[in-house]
C-alpha cells in the first residue's frame, strides 16, 4: 500500500480502500504543510495541470488551483465561457490542443457524465475528474470524508445521511461509494421524485421524512437543489421544499442527540439550511473547504508519483 | 556475507554521550539551539540526543522531527511515503542542529535544509550524523559532529537498529 492502484481519478467507484485512505493519510501530512508558515512545497515543480473547466465552479477551481500551487506546479485555466468551444471545437480536440503544449495532467470538469473517462482513454495525460454531469466528484467525496473522519474518527459503522436532490448530485454518488468502501452506512432522503429509482440497489437506504433521518445518522450532508439540472418540476415549490425538507436550527436543537452538518457548496441559504444551522458549531461547511485543498494536494501528488 | 556490526550498546551510548558533550562545547545551555531529527529513522537519534542532553543540562532541550518527502529530488523515482513532521517551536533566529543517522549522499539533507526553511530562517545550522559514509557524497555537504567515520562502497548498506523500534541498539554494514 504505497502507490495508488489508478493512473486518473476519475471516480471513487474505480479506486479501493487502501487508495481512499492512502489519500486521506496523505492528506493529513498536507494539511499540516498548509499550516506552517512557509506553505509551500517543492515537490511537483517540473510539473504542468491544466485546469479544463467547461462548468462553472468557485470552490473546486479556486481549490485545486491552490493545491497545484503549493505544489509548486505550473498551472494553466481554461474556462469554456472564454474559449474556442464556443466556435464549435471538439472536447478531444481542445484537451489535445493544450496537451500539444507539453501539459502532464489535466483536471477536467464538465457537464456530461463520463466526460472524464472518456478523456482518459483518448489522451496521454493524468486526468482528474473535477465533476462530471450528474456521475461524480471524487475529490468532493474524498474531502467530505477526511472532515468526517477528522470529526468522529474511523467511519466504520458511522451513520451518514445525504439530504436533498439525490437525483441530479454529483457529490451524492460519489460520497454513497466512497463512504460505503469505508464501512459507514449511508441513508439518502429526499422528496421521492429527487431519488433515483433503483438507488437501493447500490445498498443504501431511503428515507422521506427528514426528523427520521436527522435522528438516525450522526453526519447530514445537505445538498443544494440543483435547479440549472431540473429541466421539469420535481416539487411544487421551493417553499414547499423548505418546509419539508430545510433544515433549521429548531429542528436541529430539537434531536435528541449532536449531529454534524457538512453542506458541499453553493449553500442558497434559507433553503436546503438555514443561515443559524450553517453557521452553528455543529456545522463544519468550512472545514470542508479547508481540508479540500490538502485532499486535492494528495491526489495531484500522488497522481504525479506514478510513473 | 555476514554482517559487520560497527557498534552496539555500551560503545554506541559512549558514541553518543560524546556528541552530546561536543554539542554542550559549542551550544553551552542550549538556551537558543533547537534539535530537528529528519524522518524517518532521524528521529530516533534525535530524541536520544535530547534525553541525554536533559539530563547533563537538568533542563528541557527544544526537539523536533521534520519530514522531508515533498522536497526531495528523487519524487517519482522511487515510491515515498510522507511522514509526521512535528515542530511545534519556532526556528527563526535559532541555532538548528540537524540529526540524521547515515550520512551518504547527502540529498537527504540538502532536501531537509530546504524543508527546514518553512518554519523560519536560523541563525546557524549544523549537521549531526551518527554515521558519515566519506567519499560517497553527491552534493557538497559535510557534517559538523559525527559518531562514526566508515570507508563503505556503494553496493553496500549501513543499518541503524534502534531499541525503541528493533528492539536494540547497533548499527552494521550489510553487503546487498
Amino acid at each position: 500500500m504505497s502507490n495508488l492502484s489508478v493512473n486518473h481519478l476519475l471516480g471513487i467507484k474505480y479506486i479501493t480502500k487502501n487508495d481512499i485512505q492512502l489519500i486521506l493519510d496523505t492528506a493529513t501530512n498536507f494539511k499540516e504543510v498548509l499550516n506552517r508558515p512557509i506553505k509551500k512545497v517543492p515537490s511537483l515543480r517540473d510539473l504542468t495541470v491544466a485546469n479544463l473547466f467547461f462548468e462553472n465552479s468557485t470552490r473546486t477551481r479556486l481549490s485545486f488551483e491552490l493545491a497545484q500551487k503549493r505544489l509548486s506546479a505550473d498551472v494553466v485555466n481554461f474556462s469554456a465561457s472564454s474559449s474556442s468551444v464556443k466556435k464549435g471545437e471538439t472536447l478531444i480536440d481542445t484537451v489535445n490542443n493544450i496537451l500539444a503544449m507539453k501539459v502532464d495532467m489535466v483536471v477536467m470538469r464538465h457537464s456530461s457524465a463520463g466526460a472524464a473517462e472518456f478523456l482518459s482513454k483518448k489522451v496521454n495525460a493524468k486526468i482528474v475528474n473535477a465533476g462530471d454531469g450528474a456521475h461524480e466528484h471524487p475529490t468532493q467525496a474524498l474531502l467530505d470524508a477526511f472532515s468526517m473522519r477528522e470529526k468522529l474518527g474511523d467511519l466504520k459503522g458511522k451513520k451518514i445521511a445525504i439530504v436533498g436532490d439525490i437525483l441530479h448530485s454529483r457529490v451524492a454518488l460519489s460520497n454513497i461509494f466512497c463512504l460505503q468502501k469505508m464501512g459507514a452506512e449511508v441513508k439518502v432522503c429526499g422528496p421521492t421524485t429527487l431519488i433515483p429509482k433503483y438507488i437501493e440497489s447500490l445498498g443504501v437506504k431511503v428515507e422521506t421524512d427528514l426528523r427520521k433521518t436527522l435522528e438516525w445518522c450522526d453526519v447530514a450532508n445537505m445538498l443544494r437543489i440543483q435547479l440549472e439540472r431540473q429541466d421539469i418540476k420535481f416539487f411544487p415549490s421551493i417553499r414547499e421544499y423548505t418546509m419539508l425538507y430545510g433544515l433549521d436550527k429548531i429542528l436541529l436543537d430539537s434531536l435528541s442527540k449532536k449531529i454534524i452538518i457538512m453542506h458541499p457548496g453553493p449553500i442558497n441559504r434559507g433553503v436546503e439550511i438555514t443561515s443559524d444551522v450553517a453557521d452553528s458549531d455543529q456545522s463544519i461547511i468550512l472545514d470542508q473547504v479547508e481540508n479540500g485543498v490538502a485532499v486535492r494536494m494528495a491526489v495531484i501528488f500522488l497522481l504525479a508519483g506514478r510513473q | 556475507m555476514k554482517p559487520r556490526v560497527l557498534l552496539e550498546n555500551k560503545q554506541l551510548e559512549v558514541t553518543l554521550t560524546r556528541l552530546c558533550y561536543q554539542l554542550i562545547e559549542v551550544h553551552n545551555d542550549f538556551s537558543n539551539t533547537v534539535i530537528i531529527g529528519l524522518q524517518p529513522r532521524g528521529i530516533y537519534l534525535a530524541h536520544r540526543i535530547q534525553k541525554l542532553l536533559e539530563g547533563i543540562l537538568k533542563k528541557k532541550v527544544n526537539c523536533g522531527d521534520l519530514d522531508i518527502t515533498f522536497y526531495r529530488d528523487d519524487f517519482r523515482k522511487k515510491e515515498l511515503i510522507p511522514n509526521q513532521t512535528n515542530i511545534d517551536f519556532i526556528i527563526e533566529d535559532k541555532n538548528v542542529i540537524l540529526v540524521d543517522d547515515v550520512l551518504f549522499t547527502g540529498r537527504t539533507i540538502r532536501a531537509g535544509l530546504d524543508a527546514m526553511l518553512a518554519f523560519g530562517r536560523p541563525n546557524d545550522v549544523e549537521l549531526l550524523v551518527l554515521v558519515d559514509r566519506r567519499f560517497s557524497r553527491h552534493v557538497p555537504i559535510q557534517a559538523k559532529y559525527i559518531g562514526l567515520v566508515i570507508d563503505s562502497i556503494q553496493t553496500q548498506n549501513v543499518k541503524v537498529e534502534w531499541t525503541e523500534t528493533d528492539k536494540k541498539d547497533r548499527v552494521t554494514l550489510i553487503d546487498k
